[in-house]
Formats: C-alpha cells, structure tokens, sequence
C-alpha cells in the first residue's frame, strides 16, 4: 500500500506502483483537470507540480512522489485565483482550452523559481508546453502579466 | 419558448456529466496584448443586412429558426440559450449564444449556456467543420433572439393593457415609457411561453448601431474560468459508474486485420481486465473503426502497459507497399502529363509556347496529422437498444447516426452528449472513436472509456492528403502573365467513402485550383489521377494548403524572374476589381454558399492585400539577414492577406514578426477572430517548417512529438498583428475558422526567398536550409 499526498490529501493506493501518476491523478483519484496529450513527456498537458517543481505527470510514476507535496491544478489555488490564472482570464489566452492546465501550472512553477522572468526566459520556461490551437503569444502576454501585473 | 420556470430540458446530459454549463460572464477588460487587432470603422454600420442567401438550408437538416428550441428563460431570470454547434477553440460555444442575446436583449451576465446533444431534426444541422458556424447562423441566431424579444415584449403589454407597440425590451426587462413602469424578464417567463411565435417575416431586427456585444469583442469566451480552474469538461473526463478503461491496437496498415493475436501477457499486467478482438470494418470503410485488439483495465495507464505486452499477428492487407519516396515520384510523374481538365480558358498549350518565358515550379506538401491536443477519445454506455455517448465530436448528429447504424438500434435511442474538444481541426469531423466506445459497451455490458494514444493519433488518424502541385506560366516580353496552367495531383477525401475514386471531388477542385483569382488571359487547371494508399480526412483549410502553397510561391516566383516587388506582382496577376466569372468550371464548389451571395470578388482580395500592405509596413527596411514575404489566399468565402518577417541568427530561422488581415464580412466576435488568426499563424509556420507523415511498407514511420514536432512558444512569432476589415453594409459574414492558414505558409517561404534568395518547394522546411 502506497500513500501519496496531492493538493493536502492523502490517497492510497494497491495496485501497480509504476503506474503514472497521470493515470492515479485522473483515473483513480478523479482529478480529470490534469491531461494526457503524449505519454512521454514531449507535450506539457500534464504538467503538476512536485514540491517546488513542474514535472510531468505521464512519466511520474506513483510511488516516485510518496513524501512530497503533489499539487494539480485543482489544488494551485482555493478559490482559482492564482495570479496566473487571473491572468489567463484577463487576456482570454485559452481557445480549446486542452492543455492550458498544463500551461498555467508550468507558469506557475515558473514564477515559483523566477518570480519576475524576462519574455525569453518565459518562452524558454514554456517550451515545453505544446498549444496545437496557437494561443502562444497570448500565453506569453499572460505569464508577464501575472508577474509584472501589467 | 420553452419559457419554462423550471427549465428541465437536455436532463439526460446534466445528470451524468453534471457539466457547470453556466457562463461565467467573464467581461474583458484591458486586453492589453502585443499583437492588437485593428477596426477602422464601426461594424455593421447600417441597419439589419440587406437579405442575403447562404447555403445553410442546402446543409443536412438545414436551419432551426425556433426559440422554444433555442431559448428558456427561468423565473429567476436566467435565460438559458442552447449552443448546437460544437466547441473546438473557435468560440463559437460563446459567439452564437451571444447573437440570441443581443436581439433579445438578454444581459450577458444572466445568460447560461448550454450544450444541445445530437439531434439535427430539432436544432439543425450540427456538423460543425467548414467554418461555417457563423456565416450559416449569423442570421438564424437574431431571428430567434428577435422572437424571443417579440414574446416577451408581447406578455409584457398585454399584462399592462397596452399597445405592443408602445414597450421595448431592454437589458433583461421590458419597458412601458409613457407610463414608467418596467417588468422584469423572470418574471414575464410563463406568459411568454404562451405567446406565438411570431413569423420570421414580420420581426424587427435590433438597428446594429444599438448593438452592446455583437462586433465588441469585449466577452470572455463562456468557459474561461473552467478552463482555467481544471473542471471543464472533454472527453475523457466523464467518469460513470463501472467505467472501463480501455486501449486498442489497430491494423498498422490502413486495410489490414488481426491474423492471429495471443493475449496471456496482457492479461498477467496489474489492473487489466480483459483482452478481446474488435470488429473493423473493410477499407474504405468511411467513419467506421479499424478493428484490432481491445485491453480493458480499471485505469488508463493499466490499458496501455497491457496493451504493450500484446502478441499480434497482422494481416497488413493491399496497401503493406504504400511507401513515401515512391509515391511522391508517382505524383510528379503524373503532373509532368496532362490530366483531366477541370478549368480552361483561352488556349494555353499555344500561349505557353509563344511565351517569352515560361516559369515552372513543382511544389509538394506531405501527409500532415492533425494531433490535436486531446487525441481521440469517447465515452459509451450501450445498455440492450439504448446507447448514450459522451465525446469530443465536430458533428454530433452525424454519430447519432452512425452509432444507430453501427448498433443496428433506432436513431431515437441514442443520446450523443457532446463535450468540449481539445482541438478538433477535422479530425473529429469523424466519428470512429465514438463508434469503438459503443461496440465495445455493447460487448462488455459495461461503460467504457476509449483513449487513443498519441501514436494511435499518428497511425491511425485520417491524414491531410499528399500533393504534387505543378503550376506553368508563360510571360510575355513585357513581363506579363499571358498563360497559367496548374496541375494538381493528390489522393482524395472521397476515397475514404468509396473504392476506385481517383480524382479529387468539387469540394477539393474548389479550393484554390478551379476558383484561381488571378486575370490571365489563358488558363488551364488539370487534375490527373492518384490513387489513395492510406486514410484521407480533412485538416483545417483541406486543400487550399497545397493550393496556396504553390500558387502564391509562384507569385514569388514570378515576382523574382521580373525583377518586381512581390506585392506588386500580386497585385498585377489579382487584376481588375471585379466578380470572377468561371463559366468553364463543372459542378464549382463555392464552399456550400450561392455565388450570387459569395461570388469570387477580386476587390476585397486587393484590399486585404492593401490592408496588410500599409499596416504590416511592407517595403520597410529590415536588417541584413531579415526578409519580408506576402501572400494571399481567398478561402471559406473569406479574403485574407499575410505578411512574415523571417531573421537568420547563425543560420537560424526565427520569425520577428507576422501581420495578418482578414475580410470575413460580417462578424460577431472580433476578438475571437484575432484569436484564429494568432492561431491559424502558428499552425500554418509548423506545418511549413515542421511535420512529415511518411510511410514505409504501409506503416506510418512518425508517433510522436519527438518524430512529428509542431511549433513550440520559443519558435513562435515575437508578435502577431491580426487586422480585420470592417465589412460593407451588405456584406454577409464568411469563414474564420480555417481561412487564416493557407497564406502563412507562402508568406514565410518568399520571406525566405526575399533573405536568403533559396527557393523551398517542397514542406515541410525540416533541414533544407542547412547548408
């Protein structure tokens, strides 16, 4: 039996201890807002943060975050109102809106560790993170946004 | 007006998926972007539009104009307004609920809206593809919000004895001026339902210039928060009690089947349930699914570790040679002869050969995916006659029917709930994925959830088709275009739906080969023949990528070979202002829209090529290195112009700056049109740049973002300027969706010719540059 810690609650888990934490997340703790877009790290859907750092969810695998703090992005804020989902907000950056959790959650890691980064340090930070609908320039605007408030 | 107090409509669909359908009239404020987009006069600036027809009514089921269907208004004041078309990213889950809105005067932060499931006999046609939400409901969506306020204004003076005449609905309540008194809209619900409906004829319009939302682009789209908090709602994000998760291995070969295949291995992983054959169907086999082995398990990733340790032995069937290399040089060998004639005017054989110089360019754009974000995906639940599906699809009436058909079960037996899309492009135009959930809960007795992995996305999709584009033209001694033939040869769409086609279909002539703008005297389009050796689907523009590929490449190329300006060139092939006439086209295709409505008006391709001239600052000096290239692209009824300012850093392409203009008529949502066009640029510089399908002994050699890259934010453009043209008193509204791709593409190669003087013809870019 495994014991994991995501957004401040415990879950337990028996089955497959390899089994990625994407799946856990979404399939068996139902937290659906953490997406599958690749499976092998390439695209950023699933991005959450572990402890302090954006990681991705598909090649996570359960028992590797046992003792640390697991948060999605159910848990980045109370009431969703991180800065940088007010952001997101402000500038309607989302069109199909598929993997924008996965963005807003490296944003955030972003900010964590730079809190005033630079546009190339943005886009470098956020290469990662595939938008097949094209909201780039707008996810840039936004993460300046959320940490300049302007 | 189903004006209900209680409004219990679409129950099914609110019970299982408890979709938070309720906008949250997110207002926008400060859209403080880099890349703003441009009005240079107020929109719609006379009253109503002077009538005009589209082809909505030729569609499938045709138009709706009902509010009992479209609108409910609780006695709290909630009006609810059903969105029937499907939401991939365009907006238009917010656009047209905005229309009925604004012509009821409903205030937007009192509006839900809510998702209609599939049923094209009571909200009309619902296949959502071919941009064509907003040019076909446009007008639709104000009738129904203009009955809606007739009803309403009606209860109103009958319950104050009054003149209907004499009270106007405005902002959610009807008011009686002459005597002060104001009633709110919650309040009148009940009577309204009573009321007729009044005749589509006799309703009075709202005068544009009273519009608050239509051509503002001030409203976030209705699911931002959602989107942005995790509780919006795809397709694989339904959860039902006794849920299966499940993964299929299909035929690698478009066409094969499973031979033999042993399970054991699958079955040993921790969570798999059940390995078993699926059915597939016979290539071509249109909407229906591939067939392979399915693995069900509890999760997700317990389906994919099974389906790993699966033994299968293929039959790969007639298309195990389909191999790339070969094919291109099949198709090029078929653009050097003479095809069937699809267009011809003058006589081009004698004007090619009494030119004075005759310019030849050979273009080739590959296969291309469509990988969306979310790959496919669907939810069924099939219990004895009754199926109800939960999915991702562009066309929720058209898998109604294709899940009624698949099962051998009445049409009124399914619900197809559609949730949002994380992309769609086309690819969910088709309606396999949905059609697998349903046969597969049909054999488990269970629901059950079908992901497609990303390389079942890449192996296993309709692919964008393969072209040979050859285009020849002749000049004469003053440099003027006197003779164009173009030759295209590609595998078509129609061959998914029927064995042995082997010439594209008017839909796909009519994208960029037959509707060719430009006023040469002698003209010739031929389309020789190829043969499909894998599945073929439309990707967002279709044809019109090869098409304005080649064609505006070739304006560059013209352009070079006269030593002119390439906007000047453009300029001088487009012509004269005027109506195009295609006289000697059979069975033109004008994207569904009567040409009377829609015609080919040379004008407006001249003024977005003017627009985007003088905004996007053509002719400016760029630094050594930099590049300016143009193109322009008549497409969905729609006129768009591109400009792309390439930069080589050390041999490395970047792109400073992109400028954009659209004439798309009539609009609602500009804002959401400057996101499409921000869109469309990065779709059209990755498909350029990046992302070749090929095949090998009939089996795709791509699976991944790693071997199929698209365009990443540090690539992207340091800025997009999207401009739209305000459109004329009586120009109806056109195409958005997908009209905003095809000249990126061209653009970014004569930017690339302008820096570097290397001509690319073939796409994607990949590693041509690189000395």
């Amino acid at each position: 039996m495994i014991k994991v810690k995501i957004n401040s609650q415990e879950h337990s888990w028996d089955g497959d201890p390899d089994l990625p934490l994407l799946w856990f997340l979404r399939d068996e703790a139902g937290l659906t807002g953490t997406k599958y877009g690749c499976g092998q790290a390439l695209c950023g859907a699933c991005t959450v943060i572990v402890d302090k750092q954006a990681v991705r969810a598909c090649i996570t695998s359960v028992s590797d975050v046992v003792g640390r703090e697991v948060t999605t992005i159910e848990g980045l804020h109370p009431t969703g109102d991180h800065a940088v989902q007010k952001a997101w907000r402000q500038l309607n950056v989302p069109q199909c809106g598929f993997c924008q959790t996965g963005q807003i959650m490296q944003a955030a890691a972003l900010l964590m560790e730079n809190p005033k980064p630079t546009h190339d340090q943005i886009r470098e930070a956020m290469a990662g993170n595939i938008c097949r609908c094209g909201t780039y320039q707008r996810i840039e605007n936004a993460v300046h946004l959320a940490s300049t408030g302007v | 007006m189903n004006i209900l107090t209680n409004p219990k409509r679409l129950r099914g669909f609110e019970r299982h998926i408890k979709v938070d359908n309720v906008s949250r009239r997110s207002i926008l404020k400060g859209l403080g972007l880099a890349g703003g987009f441009v009005l240079a006069a107020p929109v719609m600036s006379r009253p109503g539009f002077a009538a005009y027809q589209t082809g909505a009514d030729k569609m499938p089921h045709g138009t709706v104009v009902d509010p009992r269907v479209f609108v409910s208004i609780a006695s709290d004041g909630t009006v609810t307004i059903v969105a029937h078309r499907a939401e991939m990213g365009t907006g238009v889950r917010t656009s047209l609920p905005m229309i009925v809105a604004e012509e009821m005067e409903a205030d937007w932060s009192r509006v839900r809206v809510q998702q209609a499931p599939g049923d094209e006999a009571k909200f009309g046609n619902q296949d959502t593809d071919g941009s064509r939400s907003t040019r076909h409901y446009l007008m639709p969506m104000r009738q129904i919000g203009a009955s809606a306020r007739t009803m309403l204004e009606t209860a109103a003076a009958k319950r104050w004895g009054v003149p209907a005449t004499e009270v106007k609905a405005v902002n959610h309540e009807v008011i009686h001026s002459a005597s002060g008194r104001r009633i709110g809209f919650g309040e009148l619900a009940a009577d309204a339902a009573k009321q007729s409906v009044p005749s589509v004829e006799g309703l009075k319009l709202k005068d544009p210039k009273d519009f608050r939302y239509l051509g503002k682009g001030q409203i976030g789209i209705v699911d931002l928060r959602d989107i942005t908090v995790g509780t919006a709602r795809y397709g694989a994000d339904v959860r039902l009690p006794g849920m299966k998760y499940a993964v299929i291995a299909r035929p690698p070969v478009t066409g094969g089947k499973v031979a033999s295949f042993d399970g054991a291995e699958a079955m040993k992983v921790s969570g798999v349930e059940k390995v078993m054959e699926v059915k597939g169907w016979p290539w071509p086999s249109k909407f229906q699914p591939l067939g392979g082995v399915a693995v069900i398990a509890r999760n997700t990733g317990a389906a994919i570790k099974g389906r790993n340790a699966l033994k299968i032995v293929w039959d790969d069937g007639p298309n195990s040679k389909y191999e790339s290399v070969a094919y291109r040089a099949q198709l090029e060998g078929a653009a050097r002869k003479p095809g069937l004639v699809v267009r011809k005017e003058g006589d081009v054989e004698a004007a090619l050969k009494g030119a004075d110089k005759v310019i030849v360019g050979e273009y080739y754009v590959p296969h291309h995916a469509h990988v969306s974000m979310e790959p496919p995906v669907a939810v069924a639940d099939v219990k004895g006659d009754r199926a109800e599906i939960w999915a991702p699809v562009q066309s929720a009436g058209g898998t109604r029917e294709d899940v009624a058909k698949t099962l051998g079960i009445p049409q009124e037996n399914v619900t197809v709930n559609v949730t949002l899309l994380g992309g769609g492009f086309g690819r969910k135009s088709k309606c396999d994925f949905a059609l697998e959930a349903a046969l597969l809960s049909k054999e488990l007795g269970a629901p059950v959830n079908v992901q497609w992995t990303r390389e079942d996305d890449v192996r296993n999709g309709f692919l964008h088709t393969v072209s040979v584009e050859r285009i020849e033209a002749g000049l004469d001694k003053s440099g003027r275009v006197t003779a164009w033939r173009h030759r295209s040869v590609a595998p078509s769409i129609a061959s998914t739906f029927a064995a042995g086609a082997v010439h594209q279909a008017p839909f796909e002539l009519g994208m960029g080969l037959v509707d060719m703008p430009f006023e040469i005297a002698n003209v010739q389009c031929e389309n020789p023949e190829a043969a499909a050796r894998t599945r073929i689907g439309w990707f967002r523009s279709v044809s019109n990528i090869p098409r304005a590929f080649a064609v505006q490449s070739m304006v560059g190329e013209l352009a070079h070979a006269t030593n002119r300006d390439q906007k000047t060139m453009l300029l001088e092939l487009i012509g004269s202002p005027r109506i195009v006439k295609l006289d000697s086209v059979k069975d033109l295709w004008n994207y569904g829209e009567p040409y009377d409505s829609y015609p080919i008006d040379t004008a407006r391709l001249r003024k977005v090529v003017e627009l985007v001239a003088d905004k996007g600052g053509w002719g400016r000096s760029v630094p050594k290195g930099h590049g300016l290239g143009i193109a322009a692209h008549r497409s969905f009824v729609s006129y768009i112009a591109t400009i792309v300012e390439v930069a080589f850093d050390n041999g490395k392409l970047t792109v400073p700056r992109v400028d954009t203009a659209i004439d798309c008529g009539a609009y609602v949502n500009p804002e959401r049109i400057q996101a499409q066009m921000e869109g469309a640029v990065i779709m059209g510089l990755s498909f350029a740049k990046h992302g070749e399908i090929t095949f090998k002994d009939g089996k795709v050699q791509q699976g991944n973002f790693d071997d199929f890259p698209v365009l990443r934010i540090d690539e992207s453009p340091a800025v997009t300027n999207v401009y739209i043209v305000p459109p004329g008193p009586d120009t109806p509204p056109s195409g958005v969706g997908e009209p905003g791709v095809p000249p990126v593409a061209p653009a970014l190669i004569n930017a690339i010719f302008a820096a570097t003087g290397k001509r690319i013809r073939a796409l994607p870019i990949g590693k041509q540059l690189e000395a």
